[in-house]
């Protein structure tokens, strides 16, 4: 079973990555696209999915894989 | 008196560190990540390079590091805790600091000196200002924009935490000598108790004239001053 953790900068946060991204987009022609954040994509085998192991990765998402004052997290299981 | 020099793998300033504090006629050592405890030290720094390759965050590993347990209590207890630059980034990742830094605004990495105005002369950390109250000293980094939300701003600027923004030469708080697009031109900040502080900046590359700054002095005498205080009493 795997974890897929998507770590994204809050929206107070400055994104200059983001903002870099949507200039280059616009610049090759690619119009429309508003607003782009650039985060973290993180895939890891686990043991399970139950409530228990999913609430010890979320504590992990809080203390380590995330600082949660600059950024938010979403894991899914699959 | 005596100061205990952290040092992680990929660190790159402990050297400076300990160079700085002995060219000012004080103790310095070194202590090893992986030690369990600080001894024998009136107070700790943390310096600056790149901590197990600033992988993930940068400080977000280094902060598990035995060290930093005790370093916790260390601060705790009061004791004098100074990060610099990846030091910084550590602290605040602890939350031994409020904030975060991160990526500088134009994406690059700046290497060059810079001036600072000393926000609150009134810390252990900045009471040897200089009477101008600005100071020349040397950036090196990559993720120093400064952040933390409205709320935690008004509460730091209320009780006094900013010590130091990026000025321009007259001490002009001006977007263009904001280096990394750091909110309020934060380049370092306190804690509640005013015993922990950090800022990107280096001002142990900037002790000694002969290397383009002894500006950077200013910092340490300040802590050495409230040191010799506290011994006295």
């Amino acid at each position: 079973m795997k974890a897929k953790i998507t770590i994204t900068p809050k929206k107070a946060v400055l994104d200059p990555q983001g903002k870099a991204v949507l200039n280059a987009l616009e610049h090759l022609g690619y119009d429309g696209v508003s607003d782009v954040r650039v985060g973290k994509y993180l895939e890891m085998d686990v043991p399970s999915d139950s409530p228990e192991f999913r609430e010890r990765l979320n504590e992990a998402c809080h203390r380590f894989l995330s600082n949660p004052v600059i950024e938010d997290f979403q894991v899914e299981f699959e | 008196m005596r100061f205990s020099v952290l040092q992680f793998p990929g660190g790159n300033s402990d050297q400076d560190c300990v160079h700085a504090v002995r060219a000012l006629g004080h103790e310095a050592k070194y202590v090893w990540h992986k030690e369990s405890a600080i001894t024998d030290s009136d107070a700790v720094l943390v310096p600056g390079g790149f901590s197990y390759g600033d992988y993930l965050r940068a400080g977000a590993i280094a902060r598990f590091s035995p060290i930093m347990q005790a370093l916790v209590d260390y601060a705790k207890s009061g004791g004098l805790v100074l990060g610099i630059c990846n030091g910084f980034q550590i602290l605040c990742e602890a939350g031994l600091l409020p904030g975060a830094l991160i990526l500088n605004r134009e994406l690059h990495f700046r290497c060059e000196h810079v001036f600072l105005s000393v926000a609150n002369r009134e810390t252990a950390f900045t009471r040897a200002s200089s009477e101008s109250g600005i100071m020349r000293v040397p950036i090196a980094h990559g993720e120093g924009c400064y952040f933390a939300d409205e709320p935690t701003l008004a509460k730091m600027t209320s009780g006094g935490q900013i010590l130091w923004q990026y000025c321009d030469q007259t001490g002009a708080l001006s977007e263009g000598a904001n280096p990394n697009g750091s909110v309020q031109n934060i380049a370092g900040v306190c804690n509640e108790q005013g015993n922990v502080a950090g800022l990107m900046p280096h001002p142990e590359r900037a002790c000694e004239s002969v290397i383009g700054s002894s500006e950077g002095k200013e910092i340490f005498e300040s802590m050495i001053q409230t040191l010799s205080e506290k011994s006295q009493n």
